[in-house]
């Protein structure tokens, strides 16, 4: 058998293991190890002298020295303090008397609250229950349509992974080796575009028909100075932490991972601050940190060393081969590695298609002249819709287990539908326009920059001599 | 059988916990360097390597937690419609099959390589501070030997649970929230379906 050969059937053999539900960052470990140890065979050496066995320790370490990856744990770190800060029940309760005005104010409240706070934590799971509890109770009883406010609160929770500071770009950053830095940047348009599909679209709803959303009726009447001060207290703080984590990183003033440093003990203040800082709550949030982050990391390490393997066996060049053979054009390249993604995200988490299988269409971008920035920002779009739709539909399973009785998954699924409908229509604007990822990233990081020279400084090349040659 | 799952499942945790701290310590030196650098404008040389250091002792250390608490992501949409004793079943030969040859391979390779590295006190290049690096090599070699007891435990479990039929309950520990709110409303439901009035949950 060929090497390309070997290593189609390393793929096939990976993909039927996967459904088996080991540990996946281990199966690939082993199946890494193994076909590396075929392919670096030497019959002159032992085994245990084998090129793979030091391959594979040179990939752990790198891993364990990735600079782009120390993120990732400080990052989920702020995420679990802010989650315990006990912020969002205020969060909530000050948008809906500041948001008051608006048609359907209960829902954008819980919508505005879901997106602030998911992209604060960066952990959906954890914003869809806490808003089950908090948002969904009330608004049933306020007369909300059962469909609108689960819907709300589940895509809400899901603009997290899109939003940045979003853990699932870092982790893209990483496999793809782009800069997080113009990845945030690039993300900011397409997320705070989808956010506002979202609340359009329930305040359209709203004005359409007043009965899915009526005005509470037993509503304290709050003044503006008293709304206000309410807003300020519980919406500002967080937004402004957000923001100065994000704007340090786009400005270039922090690394990520300082920015995600500070943002962590932004986070243990804003909890002193609540009053909800315990010493049980760090401890929780500290080991927390430490189990997610080993199962992330892991992931990276076991795919470090199948993809050396992989590639290294000739199977990128398969791979390349198929694609170039059938004679696409780079829209259609897109449409179909976005339609692989959308079809494996039913089964699979982000982050094994992200660490897995995105490295498979990542060296063909070139020859279809795709950025891959572009390319990461569609997948974090699109992967929106598969925490959406079953059947893996996590942030719609989290709801329906804290959800009062007589909510159904089916009505879940159902509110859910017209916001994955605004996610394909926020991918068609960016396949239409890519401008507006670009936009901002050129914005920042691509302006030319012109040093003044001074002809009587001796030190100083004159750079024009570059200019001939 | 019970008392080895126990008192691995207990070592797995204690030093997953120890080393989880490195997170607190991370994101201290990371402010004090930004600190140093934007106030008192003298960066730190130490830095850079301290930060990568805590970070990768952190993950690869807490391995045979996550292991032990079984946070290490599975494909299991098939698998978790399987019984226990099958899902156990097929764990048990795919912890052969595929665990244990790559932590085997983790442990001995890890050693080779840090004790190399050990022999000549290896420090990083990135700074004149000539931090030393051999012990986070030496973590890889530690990690395997973590994660191999941490497996040993696992295996027993698929044991137990293929000989009873359940999975052995896993000692209590920290939880994701998610898993903690949907678990405390799933007794709500139940105390008022048995007409007991509920509990207010512990905030």
């Amino acid at each position: 058998m060929s090497d390309p050969a070997v290593a189609l059937l390393m793929l096939g053999i990976f993909i039927v293991f996967i459904f088996l539900g080991f540990p996946i960052a281990f199966t690939l470990m082993a199946m890494g190890l193994s076909f590396g140890a075929y392919a670096y065979f030497d019959p002159s050496s032992a085994f245990w002298d084998n090129r793979i066995f030091y391959l594979f320790t040179q990939n752990t370490f790198s891993v364990m020295n990735n600079d782009v990856l120390i993120s990732v744990p400080l990052f989920l770190f702020m995420g679990y303090i802010i989650e315990r800060a006990n912020i969002l029940d205020r969060l909530f309760f000050s948008l809906q008397i500041g948001l008051r005005f608006l048609p359907g104010s209960m829902a954008v409240a819980a919508l505005v609250t879901c997106a602030l706070f998911a992209t604060a934590t960066g952990i959906v799971g954890a914003v869809v229950t806490l808003m089950g509890l908090i948002a969904l109770p009330a608004m049933l009883k306020a007369g909300y349509d059962q469909k609108l406010s689960s819907g709300v609160i589940t895509a809400g929770g899901t603009l997290g992974i899109l939003i940045p500071p979003s853990i699932l770009l870092i982790v893209y950053a990483a496999t793809a080796s782009v800069s997080v830095v113009k990845l945030y940047a690039a993300a900011l348009i397409p997320g705070f575009m989808l956010a506002g599909f979202y609340i359009l679209y329930v305040i359209t709803r709203a004005v359409l028909n007043p009965s899915l959303c009526p005005k509470p009726k037993d509503a304290v009447e709050y003044g503006i100075v008293k709304s206000l001060l309410l807003v300020f207290q519980a919406f500002v703080p967080l937004a402004a932490l957000i923001l100065a984590v994000l704007g340090s990183i786009l400005f270039g003033l922090a690394t990520p991972s300082e920015a995600a440093a500070m943002g962590a003990l932004g986070g243990i203040i804003l909890a002193v601050v609540y009053k909800a800082f315990t010493w049980e709550r760090l401890r929780e949030s500290v080991y927390l940190t430490a189990r997610t982050s080993a199962m992330v990391c892991f992931l990276f390490v076991g795919a470090a060393t199948f993809s050396s393997v992989f590639s290294y066996l000739g199977g990128e060049h398969v791979v390349k081969d198929l694609m170039l053979g059938l004679d696409l054009t780079p829209i259609q390249f897109l449409l179909l590695a976005q339609l692989i993604i959308f079809v494996l995200g039913w089964p699979l988490e982000w982050s094994e298609i992200i660490i897995i299988f995105v490295p498979i269409f990542l060296p063909l971008l070139p020859y279809f002249g795709v950025d891959p920035i572009l390319f990461g920002i569609l997948i974090a779009i699109n992967l929106q819709t598969s925490f959406l739709t079953p059947p893996m539909a996590m942030s719609a399973y989290y709801l329906k287990g804290v959800a009062p009785k007589g909510l159904e998954l089916w009505t879940i699924f159902k509110g859910c539908f017209p916001f994955v409908g605004m996610v394909l229509l926020t991918l068609a604007i960016t396949y239409i326009y890519p401008s507006v990822v670009t936009y901002l990233p050129d914005v920042f990081f691509n302006q030319a920059v012109e040093i003044p020279i001074d002809p009587n400084d001796s030190s100083v090349v004159d750079p024009s001599i570059f200019k001939g040659m | 059988m019970q008392s080895w799952i126990r008192i691995t499942d207990i070592f797995s945790k204690a030093i997953g916990h120890a080393f989880a701290w490195c997170i607190l310590v991370l994101t201290a030196s990371t402010c004090f360097e930004v600190f140093m650098r934007y106030v008192l404008h003298d960066p730190t040389v130490w830095a850079f390597d301290m930060s990568y250091i805590l970070y990768g002792a952190l993950f690869m250390m807490s391995g045979a937690y996550a292991l032990s608490r079984g946070s290490h992501v599975r494909g299991d949409f098939i698998y978790r419609k399987w019984s226990a004793v099958t899902q156990a079943k097929v764990d048990l030969v795919l912890y052969f099959l595929f665990f244990f040859p790559a932590v085997f391979a983790m442990v001995f390779t890890g050693a080779r390589y840090s004790f190399e590295s050990a022999r000549i006190l290896e420090s990083s290049v990135n700074s004149p501070a000539g931090i030393p690096v051999w012990p986070l090599k030496m973590v890889i070699f530690v990690a395997g030997l973590t994660l191999l007891m941490a497996g040993i435990a696992e295996v027993m479990r698929c044991i137990i649970c293929i000989k009873t039929g359940r999975w052995p309950a896993r000692s209590g520990d920290v939880e994701e929230l998610e898993v903690i709110l949907v678990k405390q409303h799933e007794q709500e439901v139940m105390q008022q379906e048995s007409g007991v009035p509920a509990t207010e949950a512990p905030k």
